[in-house]
């Protein structure tokens, strides 16, 4: 339990994903089975218990600390697993005993202070951790994991607080974070899986593919990556194939592409899902629902998974659906935010399933074949499927790039009509291009919507993570609106991308030289009708927001360009937003959302 | 004769009136006696400063020959009568050179702790115990979430990420006086044997430091090539993390050696990427084992988290109460305001070798 602690404690405040990606391939070599598997399954969220409620824990806290120092304690540390995690009072360590004499402490004996340093065992010690890592007395992950599953609810509290007894306070901050649910540590199952990929030089889209059948504490899967067994068979039938993913194309390409070697479809704005299928040799039906990255999101779509009625693998896109209407990501991303997944939220946000491509049908693998062939197959499936809740995503015809060209600025024009506002450009694909995974070269081309642009100040100016730590990297702009003593800047939204490296030294020297005041790590930056900073911020949409001073929130802001010889006077204001949120509210489908210019005349555009 | 009218609170510290010195005076006194260098209790400007030789040598390193009119040194133990009062300095445990200051009249006996630690550190002498009638205890860390735990298990995280990330600096910070010369002897324990670079702003304390105890080799980053710091550690004033001077180190990652990356929140704050708890002060399991082990019968509280100490003496029959005095803080907070402060109006880089761009 103790490396695995260390190991949480360490991605906590890790930003960079290759460091994390180091720490954890680090622990899965070092760590033997059945440790390193339980903490995989801990990471990838593969774990089921009965959670421990705050109250549990507040009640064995009160029993052996003073309430009112529990009090200060907690309202200084603000976080109920910390706070115990640190107050827990430890028992006598062997070897321990300080140079005064103990004190009572609630019937229990204070932590021993720290006995003479010893560096070199240390070092030695924490190069070797025991199997198990950890002490006779300090549970290992194992056993926390499988006593966890077994456990009834009654004896929870007595083994908590024997775990919690044999632990540091690392080790009782990683203990209260497991049994509450909830690592929160900003390690995907993706990142996770990754990092064992890493330890034989396989594909995470291996391991996804594999997944399926894997249990904790996957002994048969670490056996596999380190060369001493072999691959783990896959009699799934819902398992996961790695989708193919697309180039954003660009100018120059278009003269190197022939238009009839093509089709082209909607770029649909939902997630990119993989509907798997199939049944098992004892009869039992299998069906699944995978993220593009292998990440099983049955659970969050019951509505859909009870209408996968075939046999195979089907790769397209989740979206919302009400009367016949495609609605917005906003929409889609209201149903994604809740955690259950209730009879009233099925019913509000109805989820459908667009199909791009047929990947599998029955026994039949189809990804070698061209796309024409498995679209006419998919076709085929869907018409005789006959479920409402899953189409076949229609082509868009077109004739050369000009006439795509036009489909793509204005989608309501050219077949999408209401749907228009989640569409977010268009996908051209080789007509005679197989199905492969990843990113292949030539094959398939994504053609984006352009941006809406807006001119914006810099107004204030926050120190980045990691590599940026010594940068100003993340900027809050504003707009103009009227205020009480003539025009003043509402700030509308934060960027910390967009830029170049060169352009960021350049931001950063004008935060340091330009600085009106300090607030902790933010920093207020001069922002006058004369003096100031404009950044052309580029964002895919807009919506109204609460939440925010100015009353509306952007999707996907980015800096597009530094506006060194514009003065902050002349930036955009506030109003031209609005405008452009009141015509997208007279668009019944759009969430109250700004994506199709036709329905905000007003807004601008980049390039279009 | 009452405690209260031994050791007096003023604005301008506390005040002997019968032997008419100040300890660890926040304003410019006639006679200061001084518990250790850190800035927030040695000031310099007094006329007469009595304190260890470490003290009076650290405080003329940091402020000039001129940092008082007169000074005298006092070893520890010694017994020094001043207007009718005996004081005499113990060893505190806190950096080189800090003293508990013990003050008599009448047999009655209050000691000022100043900043204390009752747990080993190799670069300055053990914690004495000092029995007395009344003990003035510092409660920077006053609340039962402080523990600062086992200093081996943090050298060991510190040389775990060496080892597994070889190709980057290691850049911690550390207060320049106690904690950085602390966090070299220990990883020179621990077997870390390259040199250890120091920031322009540590290196004549460390060096003083090192003429006194092996400390191993140490650089100064400003003769150290782009290549020497690879999988260096590197020391530097914990207000340097961040800043520009950073960016000639390759990939640094960001540590902060403090009592306070106990606290999660805090370390985020600081967007410090491996924190590591090592104080120089009393964690709470330290202060509720000195306090009732000196037998004071009254216990005087000051900077820090008074209130649940003040709470914790109740439950045990101490008599407690804080002194409110103003002034004094962790000095690595301190060192966070001065610099920030310092660098408002001009952005100055913080150490004068930096050079203001990316190297």
């Amino acid at each position: 339990m103790n490396r695995f602690a260390a190991l949480l404690d360490r991605l906590a405040y890790e930003p960079g994903r290759t460091a994390k990606l180091r720490q954890m391939t680090d622990y899965f070599r070092n760590v033997p089975d059945p440790e390193r598997g339980f903490a995989l399954a801990a990471l990838t969220g593969a774990l089921t218990f009965a959670h421990a409620k705050p109250g549990l824990i507040r009640t064995l806290i009160a029993e052996r600390t003073d309430p009112v120092l529990f009090e200060m304690s907690y309202d200084y540390v603000g976080d109920l697993s910390e706070t115990v995690a640190l107050m827990w009072p430890s028992s006598p360590s062997p070897g321990g005993g300080g140079s005064l004499a103990e004190g009572e402490w609630g019937g229990v004996k204070p932590q021993t202070p720290a006995s003479p340093i010893t560096p070199s065992r240390t070092a030695s010690r924490s190069d070797l951790p025991p199997p198990g890592g950890g002490e006779e007395s300090t549970p290992s992950l194992a056993d926390v994991i499988t006593t966890l599953q077994t456990l009834g609810k009654a004896e929870l509290p007595s083994k908590l607080t024997h775990w919690l007894d044999g632990l540091d306070e690392t080790g009782r901050w990683a203990l209260l974070k497991l049994v509450t649910g909830g690592l929160r540590i900003g390690v995907s199952a993706r990142l996770a899986k990754t990092a064992v990929a890493a330890l034989g030089d396989k594909e995470p889209d291996e391991i996804e593919v594999l997944w399926p059948g894997l249990v904790p504490p996957y002994e048969n899967l670490f056996a596999w990556i380190e060369g001493r067994a072999e691959k783990p068979a896959s009699g799934d039938p819902a398992r996961f194939h790695p989708p193919m993913l697309s180039h954003p194309i660009g100018a120059d390409d278009f003269s190197t592409l022939e238009p009839k070697d093509f089709i082209a479809e909607w770029k649909w704005d939902g997630i990119r899902v993989q509907a798997a299928a199939g049944t098992c040799p004892d009869g039992r039906r299998v069906a699944r629902l995978f993220s593009r990255t292998g990440e099983d999101i049955s659970a969050s779509f019951p509505d859909l998974i009870e209408v996968l009625r075939f046999d195979g693998a089907i790769d397209g896109e989740l979206l919302i659906v009400r009367e016949n209407r495609v609605q917005s990501f906003s929409v889609l991303q209201q149903r994604l935010n809740r955690k259950a997944v209730t009879a009233k939220l099925i019913a509000e946000f109805p989820a459908h399933f667009r199909a791009y491509d047929l990947l599998v049908e029955g026994d039949e693998d189809l990804r070698d074949k061209p796309l024409t062939e498995r679209r006419a197959r998919l076709a085929a499936l869907i018409e005789r499927l006959r479920e409402p809740r899953i189409d076949l995503s229609r082509e868009i015809p077109f004739a050369d790039w000009d006439g795509l060209a036009h489909a793509r600025a204005n989608p309501a024009q050219v077949g999408a009509g209401p749907d228009a506002e989640a569409i977010e450009g268009v996908m051209l694909k080789r007509r005679d291009a197989p199905y492969l995974p990843g990113r292949p070269k030539g094959l398939w081309w994504k053609w984006k919507r352009d941006p809406f642009i807006v001119d914006a100040v810099l107004m204030y100016a926050q120190r980045g993570h990691g590599k940026r730590s010594s940068y100003y990297s993340d900027y809050t702009f504003g707009l103009w609106r009227k205020g009480e003593a003539g025009d003043e800047l509402v700030p509308v939204g934060k960027a910390y991308f967009g830029f170049t490296d060169e352009e960021l030294l350049k931001i950063d020297r004008f935060v340091r030289q330009n600085t009106v005041n300090r607030f902790g790590p933010v920093r207020e930056v001069t922002h006058e009708a004369d003096q100031g900073l404009v950044f052309e911020v580029a964002f895919e949409g807009l919506q109204r927001s609460t939440r925010h001073r100015s009353g509306i929130a952007m999707r996907f802001p980015r800096i597009s360009r530094l506006r060194f010889d514009k003065p902050p006077g002349e930036a955009d204001r506030l109003d031209t937003l609005m405008a452009m949120l009141d015509a997208a509210e007279q668009t019944p489908s759009s969430g109250g959302r700004v994506l199709d210019p036709a329905a905000a005349r007003t807004g601008k555009r980049k390039g279009g | 004769m009452r405690p209260e009218s031994l050791l007096v609170p003023t604005p301008a510290g506390l005040c002997c009136p019968d032997g008419g010195f100040h300890i660890d005076p926040v304003r410019r006194v006639d006679k200061a006696l001084i518990t250790h260098a850190h800035s927030d209790h040695a000031k310099p400007g007094h006329g007469a400063v009595l304190a260890t030789r470490e003290t009076l040598d650290l405080m003329r390193l940091r402020y000039g020959d001129g940092f008082a009119g007169t000074t005298q040194a006092v070893s520890y133990g010694e017994t020094i009568s001043i207007g009718g009062t005996t004081v005499s300095f113990h060893p505190a445990g806190h950096v080189l050179g800090s003293a508990q200051i013990r003050v008599e009249r009448g047999g009655l006996v209050i000691v000022a702790s100043g900043d204390y630690k009752d747990v080993p550190d190799p670069t300055c002498q053990d914690f004495e115990l000092v029995p007395c009638d009344v003990f003035i205890s510092e409660a920077t860390f006053g609340l039962p979430v402080f523990r600062h735990g086992d200093i081996g298990a943090e050298i060991a995280k510190l040389m775990r990420s060496l080892a597994l990330f070889p190709e980057r600096t290691h850049l911690v910070g550390a207060y320049s006086l106690g904690k950085a010369q602390r966090l070299i002897a220990l990883l020179r324990a621990a077997g870390w044997d390259r040199p250890i670079f120091l920031h322009g702003a540590m290196e004549e304390i460390t060096h003083y430091y090192a003429a006194r105890m092996d400390l191993g080799e140490l650089r100064a980053v400003r003769d150290g090539a782009k290549g020497d710091f690879a999988g260096a550690v590197v020391l530097c004033p914990p207000s340097a993390l961040g800043d520009r001077w950073t960016r000639r180190f390759p990939d640094p990652i960001s540590c902060f050696a403090s009592g306070w990356m106990r606290i999660r929140a805090r370390a985020r704050q600081h967007a410090v990427e491996l924190p590591l708890v090592v104080s120089d002060h009393c964690d709470w399991d330290g202060l509720t084992r000195v306090i009732p082990a000196t037998g004071a019968s009254e216990i005087w509280l000051t900077h820090g988290a008074e209130e649940a100490l003040v709470h914790w003496c109740g439950t045990k029959g101490l008599r407690a109460k804080p002194l409110h005095l103003v002034g004094y803080g962790d000095e690595e907070e301190v060192e966070v305001i001065e610099a920030a402060t310092a660098a408002a109006a001009p952005d100055a880089p913080t150490d004068g070798s930096a050079t203001d761009e990316p190297a």
